[in-house]
């Protein structure tokens, strides 16, 4: 029996699990290969689990999830979290600074209808995670290889180092020692530095590589004549309530 | 027999983004209550804007949702230009309708194909379907990479593009980088003009609805990244700035988003059905071509049609994108620069499924003191629970599976966004 595969949704904009539907190429034969038993965004056909794969998106928000990524964990072989949201939280992980219930009256009149925790967590804070896929989005090429990987039995070729070194492969000038600032040093490869060959500095979409020298590249930003409150939201976007770059922002809080 | 209770629904709403379900009860032949549901945890960019720098919001706003995030983008944009007084420029303001251009192919055919086709063909997903006609699929995923092809050359990848900004691009793409995407767009054109004789051979329910349709009147050319003014056709005709004293937003109970709804007039339609009637006359001979050749009326009142409509749409896309490539001139600088004044106003561009608007308050040194999000499905929210209710009536007859699969389709006939409107959907129908 071909594997089966379930993509969730937790608190998230869909992007990530689009990227699935946006492997143009290699959508027809992954199916081929394989099982959907649940992808409520592009079927309504369902399989009950236990399933062999579990793609996770989005991050934990709500008491509802908070619940379903325990029984996901519990009928999945394998739980592969996709996406800045599942991996650290997301861009609503800005909650985690704030009061909740100060965001909801801002924006809902009758905040007593809603059902939302104070913060915005990655799984990994709620489960053990087998593998992360960061990016917001995530890297098309990277999802496909890991599925492949899964099937196969391999490892998934997922990098650890530095964007850098995607623009040094790429030829790409570097953008900072032209002196736009840029995250490309602490930020983990994935994307194919895309940013700096728009000649826009990296923004840090894939979130904290392994090891990140943030301290450093804060300083070289702040000769650079980047503010402090520059500083600090430039590491708490998509993916600042990962460790390395939350701890860093608050260094400038 | 008469007082039977009986429930449609549908916990977890299929091939629509976003998490909402369905709840329609009937007692007899009366409907109790009609329901969409909106689970789709709410996320709070409103709050969370406020503090940000006023050039953060395109990139952040395009977090909203993975589908539309040029129509993000491009709004944001559009209220922080507007509140600076910045101009941009034509070749900059081309550069953003070709890109928006793109988002419009890969939409369009991800719905009419992969979303709404297999309601029509009577299939769980476009998966069953690629088992049994390939070529439709392999067709309609071809379609979508040369939307998403046309995304990543402007702005660098399809999803959550990094080119954009207020101000214009970091880089403007060459002449012969746009020239390259020429014979894709132009297979894409021939396929468009097929999809539309294509979706014309699907059976629709005889069902119409009287609309209020709105969409933005982009001065003389069908409305895409922006528009001054929202019209309807029943003479709503403001400049966009006073759309919040036009449209009010509801918190209901059973949605996590907020419902729009038209002071003293109620529901209205915004997307594909309301650009098109509004604005038929100025779609591209190609676009009006195909739908004359199908016998599509001017004003289409059928909802499940918006399947017709969407594929006209995909051909005005194509048409659009080749003759901005063809008159496109690479501008000297790829931006302008933009100094931030303190004010506020309103920005808006037709997402895909609609009219998205935003506002947004700046002070003096470009920090964002206010944030208002309206997206097309929490306007469009309360007409699909009119058009639930209209349906249900009349169709009542049916057996709840089948009426149950209908309302999901009617439900989808709006290519709703719910992670957008929570910033929507389960189908339930009762019984009684």
């Amino acid at each position: 029996m071909a594997p089966t595969i379930a993509v969730w949704k937790f608190s998230s904009c869909d992007g990530c699990q689009l990227s699935l539907l946006d492997c143009e190429d290699e959508l027809l034969g992954i199916l081929g290969r394989v099982q959907i038993a649940y992808f409520p965004e592009a079927t309504r056909a369902e399989i009950e689990g236990p399933w062999d794969v579990s793609l996770v998106e989005g991050s934990v928000t709500t008491p509802e999830e908070a619940e379903r990524i325990k029984e996901i964990r519990e009928k999945s072989g394998l739980v592969v979290a996709i996406g800045a949201c599942a991996t650290a939280g997301g861009i609503q992980a800005l909650r985690n600074w704030a009061n909740v219930k100060d965001y909801a009256s801002i924006v809902y009149a009758h905040p007593e209808y809603l059902e939302t925790l104070e913060t915005s967590t990655p799984h990994s804070d709620h489960i053990q995670v087998d593998l992360e896929l960061q990016g917001c989005p995530i890297s098309k090429v990277q999802l496909v290889d890991t599925l492949l990987a899964v099937l196969s039995g391999r490892r998934p070729n997922v990098p650890t180092e530095a964007v850098c070194t995607e623009c040094k492969r790429r030829e790409t000038p570097c953008v900072q020692v032209l002196g736009t600032a840029c995250l490309g040093p602490v930020t983990q490869a994935g994307c194919g530095a895309i940013c700096p060959s728009y000649a826009r500095g990296c923004y840090g979409c894939f979130g904290p590589k392994e090891t990140p020298n943030t301290v450093s590249l804060a300083k070289r930003w702040s000769e650079m004549g980047v503010s402090e409150d520059e500083l600090l939201r430039a590491f708490r976007t998509f993916n600042g309530y990962k460790p390395a770059f939350r701890e860093e922002s608050a260094r400038h809080g | 027999m008469a007082d039977e209770t009986r429930t449609i629904k549908t916990d977890y709403l299929a091939r629509v983004e976003g998490e909402g379900g369905m709840l329609i009860r009937l007692k007899g032949n009366e409907i109790e209550e009609v329901k969409l549901n909106i689970f789709e945890p709410p996320r709070f960019f409103e709050a969370f804007l406020r503090g940000r720098y006023f050039t953060e919001a395109p990139d952040i706003t395009a977090r909203i949702c993975g589908i539309c995030p040029v129509a993000y983008q491009t709004a944001a944009i559009n209220a922080m230009e507007s509140i600076c007084g910045a101009d941009v420029g034509s070749q900059i303001k081309a550069l953003r309708r070709l890109l928006y251009c793109g988002e419009w192919i890969e939409s369009h055919a991800l719905h009419i194909y992969m979303l709404h086709a297999p309601d029509f063909l009577g299939y769980p997903s476009a998966i069953e379907i690629a088992k049994d006609a390939p070529e439709v699929v392999e067709t309609a995923l071809r379609l979508k990479k040369i939307g998403n092809h046309v995304m990543t050359v402007i702005g660098g990848r399809e999803i959550h593009p990094i080119n954009v900004k207020v101000g214009g691009f970091y880089k403007a793409p060459s002449k012969a980088e746009l020239e390259a995407m020429v014979p894709d767009l132009e297979w894409a054109l021939e396929t468009s003009l097929e999809t539309v004789k294509w979706t014309n051979t699907l059976d629709f329910p005889d069902f119409e609805m009287d609309y209020e349709f709105a969409a933005l009147d982009a001065g003389g050319v069908y409305p895409i990244e922006g528009g001054k003014r929202f019209v309807s056709n029943r003479g709503l005709d403001i400049p966009i700035d006073e759309f919040y004293e036009h449209v009010v937003e509801e918190h209901v109970k059973h949605a996590n988003a907020l419902q729009g709804h038209m002071k003293e007039r109620g529901s209205f339609l915004v997307g594909p059905l309301a650009r098109y009637a509004l604005w038929y006359d100025l779609l591209s001979a190609e676009a009006r071509g195909a739908a004359e050749e199908i016998g599509l009326p001017k004003a289409v009142k059928n909802p499940f049609k918006s399947i017709l409509v969407r594929s006209v749409e995909l051909v005005e896309a194509c048409v659009e994108a080749l003759r901005l490539i063809r008159e496109y001139e690479q501008p000297a600088e790829a931006s302008i620069e933009v100094v931030p004044k303190a004010g506020k106003a309103c920005g808006a561009s037709e997402a895909p499924r609609g009219t998205l608007c935003h506002r947004y308050e700046i002070d003096a040194k470009g920090i964002i003191l206010d944030a208002t999000i309206t997206p097309p499905t929490a306007q469009n929210q309360p007409q699909i629970e009119a058009d639930l209710r209209g349906f249900v009536g009349q169709f009542m007859d049916l057996p709840n599976e089948e009426l149950t699969l209908r309302c999901e389709q009617a439900i989808r006939n709006y290519d709703p966004c719910i992670s957008c409107a929570t910033h929507f959907l389960t189908l339930e129908i009762e019984r009684t």
